[in-house]
């Protein structure tokens, strides 16, 4: 089981490895949707300090939505699928395993570009510290929740769009707790209640969410 | 497997319950419950609006304003209730397959999203002369426009697949996770608003009600839930229809052959 874990995590990575700029585009779309927010409401430091954390997790939100179309379509699109579901490992742990990969992919590589970022908006030493530690622990939410979404618009006319409809309501929790992160050790109360709270929440998707993610696979591929 | 079969009661003695999941046998139950929710939608309600508008004492702090709770408060009601009933009938179409409480899904949702969409826009209209702001950031508002969203997301999802049974069973699985997200939400939501600020606004903080103005409130509230139930069952037989339309027994059917 552990094998095919690692087999299908080293599969994605290796197919994301060949095809270099879809990872690229997500992260740039990341790194551009983040510096616009400057030009929109003006250059004053303090302002932009206070708004630094909820640009930066909506962007990284935004960012991941984009990328889930790729994490069952292209699967879908050559057969590779149909055969991951026909094989004897369980599906849930092969899911597990593709969202993993999504996130090291997607996710891991927001979480190391945020500090820059960060700096951008002015923020405190502390506060990146805190904004790196809550997108650590939050965009692994982002892509189990997402993966459901993917999953359910599996082949759908329009599921780009579709997907975000159906998963940004969900991932409202995530946004909160982890901007508020940020927000919670700027203004001085200490951030470790909302780290906690979303490493909860991180804790609870990653039970439940492959479950109803193999769940919408075999709906969609029925 | 076929051990479980034996344990259902012979085809004769079927409980109601099972009977009825029939769409055969629910669709003329539901032709004419509909007339009846709606006759007691029309006398609940304005009897609930005549004693809320005519008879129930103006509010000490908000003027005639608060009048608008006969239409608010029923309306968050139902669009919470609703979606959790969404939830309820997926996961029983989910268990025992059947098709029936699928369509019931499917019917529930633009009533809940209706009822999500008036709560806010009374509520704004409530808002502005009490409050002075057509929207405040407050943790229930922010919630029940989530809630509209996660309506909106499951018909759209609906919308968007053809294939009737891939649309059910998809659908069932966004209501169950996004009731499961539901309290997550809540919570999350509320921690935010108090985090920000101490809530200056508190529904609860009202005065306890007149006698009148409970009545009114318990009249309209019934007068909404029956309205919402007749327009369900009203857009149930039309997915009924639509679904088994090949069906013998849709093709004998007065409304049908004439």
């Amino acid at each position: 089981m552990l094998n095919a874990f690692l087999c299908v995590i080293r599969r994605d990575l290796l197919l994301a490895f060949r095809r270099q700029s879809d990872a690229f585009a997500a992260l740039l779309f990341f790194v551009i949707a983040a510096a616009l927010f400057p030009l929109g409401v003006g250059p004053e430091p303090a302002q932009l300090r206070a708004m630094a954390p909820g640009v930066l997790w909506v962007a990284a939100l935004f960012s991941s939505m984009l990328s889930l179309n790729r994490l069952f379509a292209s699967d879908h699109a050559d057969g590779t699928l149909e055969q991951l579901l026909l094989c004897a490992e369980p599906l849930v742990v092969i899911v597990a395993a593709k969202t993993v990969a999504h996130w090291l992919v997607a996710g891991l590589p927001i979480v190391l570009l945020a500090p820059v970022l960060g700096l951008l908006f002015d923020l405190a030493p502390d506060a990146i510290g805190v904004l790196v530690a809550s997108l650590l622990i939050g965009t692994p939410v982002l892509s189990l929740l997402g993966a459901i979404g993917g999953a359910l618009t599996l082949g759908l006319r329009g599921g780009g769009v579709l997907v975000s409809l159906l998963v940004l309501p969900l991932q409202v929790p995530v946004l909160v707790f982890g901007a508020g992160a940020v927000g919670a050790q700027t203004s001085g109360l200490g951030a470790s209640a909302h780290l906690l709270l979303l490493g909860g929440v991180l804790m609870f998707a990653a039970v439940l969410a492959p479950w109803a993610t193999a769940a919408a696979l075999r709906i969609a591929l029925d | 497997m076929t051990s479980t079969l034996t344990h259902f009661p012979a085809r004769g003695a079927a409980p109601l319950a099972w009977k009825y999941a029939a769409p055969a046998a629910f669709y003329p139950l539901a032709g004419k419950l509909v007339p009846m929710l709606f006759a007691a939608a029309v006398v609940l309600l304005a009897l609930g609006l005549g004693i809320g508008f005519l008879v129930a004492p103006t509010d000490a702090q908000q003027g005639d304003a608060y009048r608008i709770i006969y239409v608010h408060v029923p309306a968050a009601w139902i669009a919470m209730v609703v979606y959790l009933a969404m939830a309820f009938w997926g996961a029983v179409g989910f268990v025992f397959g059947t098709r029936l409480s699928f369509m019931l899904m499917r019917a529930l949702a633009p009533t809940g999203a209706l009822a999500a969409f008036l709560c806010l826009w009374t509520g704004a209209l409530w808002g502005r002369p009490t409050w002075g702001a057509w929207w405040v950031w407050d943790a229930r508002l922010t919630s029940v426009l989530i809630l509209l969203f996660l309506y909106l997301g499951f018909m759209a999802l609906q919308s968007a697949i053809d294939d009737p049974r891939r649309a059910d069973r998809a659908g069932a699985l966004l209501a169950l996770v996004g009731a499961v997200n539901v309290p997550v939400i809540y919570f999350s939501v509320q921690w935010w608003n108090t985090l920000h600020q101490g809530s200056s606004i508190r529904f609860g903080a009202a005065p306890t009600m007149a006698p009148d103005m409970l009545a009114g409130l318990l009249f309209s509230a019934l007068g909404a839930w029956a309205w919402a139930g007749a327009s369900v069952l009203r857009r149930l037989r039309a997915i009924v229809l639509e679904r088994e339309a090949d069906a013998a027994w849709v093709a004998q059917l007065p409304e049908v052959t004439a």
